[in-house]
């Protein structure tokens, strides 16, 4: 009876493992095959490096050229803006903010990972581009830089909690060494806790990236959407995934728009994969080299 | 005896509640090597990191009673701990080089004092190098990392790194307990040398290193220091029993 509940059990378990296996190949396998299809008359070339992005018109164009480097430019700006923010918040909640203190801004970072993106894209609009297009007298605040800040804020979590993480796992002994040495709390910073921490520090970077290069809605409701090829940060642009998500509706099944949104999936799957391979190199170079310690 | 190095007068140290050292009187002397024994959990880290004040990276120690270094008061707020611990150096039980090459390892102590003239650190890290005996092994690797080198290699380099800022006081803390017995005799043989020019407190629950290395020692029990004097009647004719039993291996 027992043996019979345990095989069962058993089998369950295994199901599910596989399940979740072959579901994730069947998505993958749907992603190719709608998107490859495109390239029965497209040629990859132009899809890639084409500079117009006309899916509706006669004949249609489908160059996503424009749209990656939206989706670059917008990434860029919010690693430049987050990465030096992350870094000194990550600095300060690990080793100069009080314990009480910097158990008080731990939550309060956790919190800001939890408010839904599409909020963050709101409040974006009400207040970030208003004040944009002031600042910087525009005829919209609705531009790449709008979406890079409140990109920023969505990869912060992410980066802060990650480099505090490594922050934190390098060993106490670099630390008193360093003091003993007659180092300042500063120079021990800078000169063996950052270093010491760099693979986490970069890990952190590749995934506020990765972080960053897949969100959608924000950006949409926030870039200005327009499909050129961007020359300023102060200019609209639109990304990979704004493409997807405002197109699919109105995109007819098995069209040739339709398979190039799927093309452009199979893009944004590629970038993707290439970063969550590099920051988990990163990661486990981080790991192994604390274990020796 | 001459002018004392360090002479700590009545030093009381708290961990919390904990009395981690009850009235403790010391005198080191210059140009030799003072060892503290005594079992484990009596005190004697906490003792040599008064005199870097290392403790006071503990949260919720208190220190009274007073130690003076080459004369001067080290205890109380006022004091410039940077400035300290650049005349007062340490090197600790398991090595701790930084993650960074063999070379930016011993210049460490210089570049935090400005130091960036490039021949003035090279000389430095050579010099510092050969008085710890790694020169000659090393002196192609200087961009290995700090890491890679054996133990016994990576506590040498963490002593050449502070006999590179020529530090007047050099505090060792069980600096051989991760060796085996081969590089342990050799880094014996290294502070013999270096006592030319530093003065030099060890910690060691070794015994027969206490006896074989240094001039004057120090035995403590429970926070106290129970005796002090010449290393040679400590372990042939002490006047404390305690001390009598601890050598002839009765506890500890
Ligand atoms: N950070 C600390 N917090 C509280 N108690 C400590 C701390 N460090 C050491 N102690 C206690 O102080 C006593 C002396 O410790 P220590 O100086 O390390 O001894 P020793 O080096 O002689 O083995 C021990 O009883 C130890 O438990
Ligand atoms: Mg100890």
């Amino acid at each position: 009876m027992k043996r019979t509940t345990e095989w069962i059990i058993e089998k369950l378990i295994f199901i599910s493992g596989i399940g979740s296996i072959v579901f994730v190949a069947l998505i993958f396998f749907f992603l190719l095959k709608e998107g490859l299809s495109l390239f029965a008359s497209v040629n990859v070339f132009s899809f890639l490096f084409g500079v117009n992005w006309y899916p509706i018109s006669e004949p249609p164009q489908f160059g996503i050229l424009p749209l990656i480097l939206g989706s670059l430019l917008v990434t860029l700006g919010a690693v430049v803006i987050a990465v030096p923010l992350g870094i000194a918040s990550a600095l300060y909640v690990a080793e100069v903010a009080p314990k009480w203190l910097s158990e008080i801004l731990k939550s309060g970072i956790e919190l800001l990972a939890a408010i839904p993106s599409i909020v963050l894209g709101f409040i974006g609009i009400a207040t970030l581009a208003p004040f944009l297009k002031n600042v910087f007298n525009l005829p919209s605040g609705l531009t790449a830089l709008a979406g890079s800040i409140m990109l920023a804020f969505m990869a912060m979590p992410t980066i802060v909690s990650i480099i505090e993480d490594s922050i934190n796992s390098v060993p106490r002994s670099y630390r008193e060494g360093s003091l003993a040495l007659g180092a300042t709390r500063w120079q021990t910073i800078y000169r063996v806790i950052l270093p010491a921490a760099s693979s986490g520090i970069l890990a952190a970077i590749m995934l506020g990236i990765g972080r960053v290069i897949g969100e959608t809605m924000a950006v949409l409701m926030i870039t200005g959407n327009a499909a050129i090829l961007p020359t300023s940060i102060l200019q609209p642009v639109r990304t990979l995934t704004a493409t997807i998500a405002a197109e699919m509706g109105e995109a007819v099944s098995g069209s040739e728009h339709y398979f190039a949104l799927f093309a452009i999936g199979i893009v944004l799957f590629v970038i993707s994969f290439i970063i969550n391979l590099v920051a988990d190199f990163f990661m486990n170079r981080n790991k192994k080299r604390n274990k020796k310690k | 005896m001459d002018k004392p190095i360090i002479e700590t007068s009545k030093l009381n140290f708290y961990y919390g509640s904990f009395h981690a050292l009850i009235d403790v009187n010391l005198k080191v002397g210059r140009n030799k090597i003072t060892s503290l024994i005594g079992p484990s959990g009596c005190g004697k880290s906490t003792l040599l990191r008064i005199f870097n004040r290392m403790n006071d990276l503990i949260d919720g120690t208190t220190t009274s009673g007073s130690v003076l270094i080459e004369g001067r008061e080290i205890l109380g707020p006022q004091v410039d701990l940077v400035d300290l611990r650049k005349h007062v150096g340490m090197v600790f039980q398991r090595p701790n080089p930084f993650p960074l090459s063999v070379f930016e390892n011993v210049a460490f102590g210089l570049r935090i004092r400005g130091e960036r003239r490039k021949n003035v650190l090279e000389e430095a890290v050579c010099k510092s190098l050969s008085s710890v005996l790694l020169f000659d092994d090393l002196k192609d690797k200087l961009s290995l990392n700090a890491l890679q080198l054996t133990l016994e290699q990576q506590q040498r380099l963490c002593i050449a790194r502070l006999i590179a800022v020529t530090p007047d006081l050099l505090l060792m803390d069980e600096i051989c307990s991760a060796l085996d017995p081969m590089a342990t005799m050799k880094i014996e043989s290294l502070m013999l040398e270096l006592k030319k020019q530093y003065t030099i407190v060890i910690v060691t629950h070794n015994m027969q290193q206490a006896a074989r290395v240094s001039d004057e020692c120090g035995f403590m029990l429970l926070g106290e220091l129970i005796e002090f004097g010449d290393t040679k009647k400590i372990f042939t004719a002490p006047d404390d029993q305690r001390t009598d039993d601890y050598i002839t291996g009765r506890f500890g």
